[in-house]
């Protein structure tokens, strides 16, 4: 009797843990999709009071702040996983892996504060590339580590023969072994991506907001996750609602980069972090 | 003496055993088991460096990051570290005007949050790894499994949105009577029922914590051999007994670890518990109570510090918490790699 008792607590356990998640989605779709209409995605945040208004802005900085992040980490965490699976297999290696462990736990707001003291007041203001230089760093342990067990995953006779045929390591590396890889670390990528697109606390003292448009990398930015933090607190009924088409927006662009990346990872066996 | 060398193993060689001591052919051992000399005559010896040294550099940059983050840590944190010292640590006082600080109550509040959230989310999360692993129908895990994924995909932002909208009412009108009735003789669950505070609090670090230490759990579940398993089975145990005797006795260490990893997690959230835990620097019992962690009175005053001695106080603050975690961290990746012995991990951290 103890054994359905147990087995019965199991599948009940699994079953509450499903019930956030639908309650998450499902109120962030019914509340944000009375404002979602054109004008939120072409028109920047009009002040409380006034109807329309949207946070072009934001998407358009969000998207400008990942895409300067991901210059900054995808070239840095493919090259740390390349050292780690051709090259890694010692002490060193270990050293590395480490690190990249802790800077994976390493709180977000933490890397933003360092992002801040590098970057901001060396320069003296909030900036696009400071934001950008803090969510960098972030995607470097994620993409470093999937990229390492991936490429660990390449049999081991396809780089013989490549060396067989008079290749040299780093051609084979680059040309043979990379490419074979090359669906498992895209998806490492995307995951990547998934994760910092959410990030608020590094953008805080880094990105630090913007009410009006803004492309230059010297200039501070708004950001999707900074607006819906800011409307979130606001004491008006329209940032609240505000708040929530971007909550939208964000959770539909993660919600379908994990879904469509992690069933491809599931069919090729890369489990990557998340 | 002569001895039989063994013959190489069959198949191909595994990249991760670097340490095959067998005579296969130069080619098809690791790059590091090549003697050097044979490497010094191949034409392609400068590429080769290169490439090398591109890619070592950047695992260079990586340990550079995180010295980095130590060193403008401890840094920035000087000015405040040397006017106050230890008892930064030990005092309540929170005073940007008179210059006087102390840490206490963020450090009482991000562990007690952290706590109560361990509290609701191990059991959750052990039942559904356990779930998942042993009872779930083949053709329902990978749909399962992919929904506690999505829930770490969420953002910090719109957990914390939900808690403040949708939770923290909910808490407040049907949860809190009942605790307060109930459970009120406690102490842990007196006083105004606001709906955000420290309950709030930990009850969203729970459901952000859920999917770290289920996944982790599943993976030192799967570690341990099926013979185990089977042998229990074998003896005559229920499915029950089976998994307590031979399943969780084995992975005990790395479910050990697969909560302290969760714990960590829970010490560095920021946004979600700043927007529900009611901001206030207090030491109270009552879990019904405002309180205030590290991470948010960082994320709070940190814009708007006057003055270098509250921005060295908050970088401070950002150093303990740094520690916390990187000790944290650490001890949970000692006891999964033990069970798990050096796999590459898949974490959600």
């Amino acid at each position: 009797m103890s054994n359905g008792i147990a087995l019965g607590a199991f599948t009940l356990a699994a079953l509450i843990v499903t019930v956030p998640l639908f309650l998450i989605l499902g109120t962030v779709v019914y509340r944000g999709l009375p404002a979602l209409n054109w004008s939120f995605f072409t028109q920047i945040p009009k002040p409380i009071g006034e109807t329309g208004g949207g946070m072009a802005n934001a998407i358009v900085g969000s998207l400008m702040l990942l895409g300067v992040a991901s210059a900054i980490g995808i070239p840095l965490g493919i090259g740390t996983g390349v050292f780690l699976a051709e090259y890694g297999r010692n002490k060193w290696g270990n050293v590395v892996r480490f690190t990249a462990d802790v800077l994976n736990g390493v709180p977000s707001i933490v890397i933003g504060m360092t992002a801040w003291a590098l970057v901001v007041v060396s320069q003296k203001h909030f900036s696009l590339l400071a934001g950008s230089v803090a969510l960098g760093i972030m995607m470097i342990p994620i993409i470093s580590r999937t990229t390492e067990e991936v490429l660990l995953l390449v049999p081991q006779p396809i780089r013989e023969a490549a060396w067989g045929l008079g290749i040299p390591h780093w051609r084979t590396t680059l040309s043979v072994v990379i490419p074979t890889a090359s669906s498992g670390i895209v998806t490492a990528i995307m995951l990547a991506f998934a994760r910092i697109a959410g990030e608020t606390a590094p953008l805080m003292f880094t990105a630090f907001g913007n009410a009006f448009w803004n492309i230059r990398l010297d200039q501070p930015t708004a950001a999707l996750p900074l607006q819906i933090y800011r409307y979130a607190l606001m004491p008006y009924e329209q940032a609240h609602q505000q708040a929530w088409t971007a909550a939208l927006i964000l959770i539909t662009i993660i919600m379908l980069t994990v879904i469509v990346f992690r069933w491809f990872a599931g069919r090729s066996a890369i489990k990557g972090a998340l | 003496m002569y001895t039989v060398p063994k013959p190489p193993a069959a198949g191909a060689s595994q990249p991760a055993e670097a340490g095959s001591t067998t005579s296969t052919p130069a080619e098809s051992k690791p790059l590091a088991m090549i003697p050097k000399s044979r490497l010094r005559t191949k034409e392609s010896f400068f590429a080769d460096a290169a490439f090398r040294t591109v890619v070592a550099g950047c695992a260079l940059a990586l340990l550079v990051s995180v010295a980095l983050i130590f060193f403008e840590l401890v840094s920035q944190s000087h000015l405040s570290r040397s006017k106050f010292g230890f008892q930064f640590l030990i005092q309540s006082i929170w005073d940007p005007v008179a210059e006087d600080f102390g840490a206490l109550p963020f450090i009482y509040g991000t562990l007690v949050s952290s706590f109560v959230a361990l509290l609701i989310a191990v059991p959750l999360s052990l039942g559904t790894a356990l779930f998942l692993t042993e009872i779930c129908p083949r053709q329902i895990r990978a749909v399962l499994s992919l929904l506690v994924e999505l829930l770490a995909a969420i953002p910090s932002v719109i957990y914390g949105l939900w808690a403040i909208f949708v939770l923290a009412p909910f808490l407040r009108f049907y949860v809190q009577p009942f605790l307060a009735k109930y459970l009120g003789w406690t102490g842990l669950f007196t006083g105004p029922k606001y709906g955000w505070g420290m309950l709030a609090a930990g009850v969203i670090l729970a459901i952000m914590i859920l999917p770290i230490i289920s996944s982790i759990t599943r993976e030192v579940i799967r570690a341990v051999p099926r013979q185990q398993r089977e042998a229990a089975l074998a003896l005559g145990a229920t499915r029950w007994e089976m998994l307590r005797i031979s399943v969780l006795r084995n992975a005990r260490t790395g479910i050990l670890g697969a909560i302290i990893l969760g714990l960590g997690r829970a010490f560095g959230e920021t946004m979600a518990v700043t927007m529900v835990i009611g901001n206030r620097p207090q030491i109270v019992k009552s879990l019904f109570a405002p309180g205030y962690t590290l991470a948010s009175v960082i994320a709070n005053e940190f814009t708007e510090a006057v003055g270098d001695m509250h921005l060295s106080v908050l970088t401070e603050a950002a150093l303990i918490l740094f520690a916390i975690t990187l000790v944290v961290n650490a001890m949970a990746g000692l006891l999964v790699w033990s069970i798990t012995r050096g796999a590459p991990s898949r974490t959600l951290a």
